[in-house]
């Protein structure tokens, strides 16, 4: 028998083993899957957490309810993967692999910036990226009387990098729904040079933040979260006052990553953009926010790459070449409030652009812009998270390499 | 769009950005800095050519990579290139600035 262990039951990994299960003889390949955790969660549902707007029970499940009968579901945590000796550890047993799909994703570091996770963590710094951030920050909103709120982002790259902004702007809604928003000032502080970045995105939505009164500060590379004073630094020395201070902490691959020596420097493992075969082992694979790719990172993004890994782990198997196929396709909702979303569907070559989705001329979604049906879509997509993507099924219509067809370009 | 610096026509983003790395010379990243009120020094030359470097092979430009690199500190980079270093240096060194997905 050979073994086949993917490391991680997240989003990624437990599509490749709805995928995998019914495409490798049971006869010849064990499959086996570990996760440290029993809750599987909707991390899309942490945007929405803090708003009241979904409830604890919307946004996880047990996790084994979605793996596939036929794997080993194994419920420890991983120590280290020996990459040489096609072996992990874990916290009491040591699996050997012929094939190994390393699917551990990333998580906050809040501990990456001086002060951060300091006193304050979680009274009034608050990160919405895990399901304990988000509940407290919750908690935090519902009693909150007003002041500055920032939304702040800390460091390229994150999971989900439209996150953010989506906050910002379904906070000024929530605060004007609680007849409030006059005693609060929103100010988005970004790293970058913009909140949009990309020309197009620039050109067409450059509006939604002076609609919504979202004051913007660019080019903050923090420093430090001074706990005294209530200020975030910059290295320049510039310092911005908070009341409340919502922040997306540096995002970072698992430290399991960094014992084993995988990584780079925020324990991504290199990983080939078009195959998603590791840079260093040929029998290791990568998915979803674990990789180095400079795709999204991104639930979507994991389903369309789950698509091209199950075949070239077919063809792996077969010793046959891999197929250079994945083309770091993205399909994001972006809600910005009042119950409207934008769409953005994009890869490595071609940013976001204006169209129609996924039937060219009819839609009938719209491609960055704003309209009542793609926030419909971002709702929806809880549903297909948990009743499709996990499952393997594809999206219809929607295919893994993203499609030129109903897009304007120039 | 095009513009012409310093007597040649070259390729940029609507932020003044290059869009085609083998127009860059010398005499445009002077220009290019003096717009943004920066006189260029020989430390300057230094960390364009770094920064050209790392971005040509295709690595990520981060003030993490740059605290990393054991080049240059960040209050360093800050003097060098004051209110927005990783914003200022890539434009003058003719390379993308750092981005988002949209
Ligand atoms: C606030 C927020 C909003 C988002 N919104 C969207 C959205 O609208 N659309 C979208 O497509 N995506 C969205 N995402 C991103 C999406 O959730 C992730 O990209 C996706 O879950 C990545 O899947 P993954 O399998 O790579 O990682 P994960 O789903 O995070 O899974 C990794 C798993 O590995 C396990 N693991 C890691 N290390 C170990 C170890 N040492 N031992 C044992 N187990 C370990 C973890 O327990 C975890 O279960 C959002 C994310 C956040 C945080």
């Amino acid at each position: 028998m050979k073994n086949l262990v993917i490391l991680g039951a997240g989003t990624a990994g437990t599509m490749m083993a709805n995928h995998l299960r019914p495409k490798l003889s049971k006869d010849l390949w064990n499959i086996s899957i570990v996760d440290q955790y029993k809750t599987h969660y909707y991390q899309p549902g942490f945007l929405f957490l803090p708003f009241d707007t979904y409830t604890e029970e919307q946004v996880k499940k047990v996790g084994k309810k979605f793996i596939p009968k036929g794997v080993n579901y194994i419920q420890k945590k991983i120590e280290q993967i020996f990459p040489k000796e096609n072996k992990v550890q874990l916290e009491d047993e040591t699996l050997s692999y012929d094939i190994l799909i390393i699917a551990t994703g990333s998580k906050i570091a809040p501990e990456e910036v001086e002060g951060m996770k300091g006193k304050n963590w979680h009274k009034n710094v608050f990160d919405f990226y895990t399901y304990e951030g988000a509940l407290a920050l919750r908690n935090k909103l519902r009693e909150w009387e007003g002041g500055k709120l920032l939304v702040h982002l800390t460091e390229m790259p994150i999971k989900c990098p439209v996150a953010p902004l989506e906050f910002a702007f379904l906070a000024d809604s929530f605060f004007i729904k609680k007849g409030m928003r006059d005693k609060v000032e929103i100010s988005y502080v970004t790293p970058l040079s913009g909140a949009f970045t990309k020309e197009k995105s620039a050109a067409t939505l450059g509006y939604l933040l002076e609609e919504k009164n979202i004051k913007l500060e660019t080019d903050f590379a923090i420093e430090r979260v001074d706990n005294e004073n209530n200020k975030i630094v910059d290295y320049g020395e510039r310092a911005i006052d908070f009341d409340l201070l919502v922040t997306i902490p540096t995002n970072m691959g698992d430290d399991v990553i960094a014992r084993s020596g995988m990584g780079d420097d925020l324990n991504f493992v290199p990983t080939h953009e078009n195959s998603l075969q590791s840079k260093d082992h040929e029998n290791v694979f990568v998915i979803g926010d674990a990789t180095n790719v400079p795709a999204s990172k991104a639930g979507s993004v994991a389903h369309f790459e789950s698509e091209t890994l199950t075949d070239n782990i077919l063809l792996y198997i077969d010793g046959k070449p891999l197929k250079e196929e994945f083309d770091g396709h993205a399909n994001c909702f972006i809600e910005t409030g009042k119950n409207k979303a934008l769409l953005i569907d994009f890869n490595y070559k071609q940013e976001p652009v204006e169209g129609t989705f996924p039937f060219p001329g009819i839609g009938p979604l719209k491609l960055l812009k704003e309209s009542v049906f793609n926030h419909w879509g971002k709702l929806a997509f809880r549903w297909i998270y948990w009743n499709m993507l996990l499952k393997g099924i594809s999206i219809p219509f929607v295919s893994r390499n993203m499609t030129t067809a109903g897009k304007k370009l120039d | 769009m095009t513009t012409t610096i310093s007597g040649t026509e070259i390729n940029v983003t609507e932020d003044g950005y290059l869009t085609d790395f083998s127009q860059w010379t010398p005499e445009i990243a002077k220009e290019l800095a003096k717009n943004e009120e920066i006189e260029l020094t020989d430390r300057h030359w230094e960390i364009i050519k770094w920064i050209q470097d790392r971005v040509n092979a295709g690595e990520a430009l981060s003030i993490r990579g740059i605290k990393k690199s054991g080049v240059l500190d960040i209050k360093e980079f800050y003097a060098l290139f004051p209110g927005g270093p990783l914003k200022l240096s890539t434009k003058i060194a003719g390379v993308p600035k750092p981005k988002s997905c949209i």
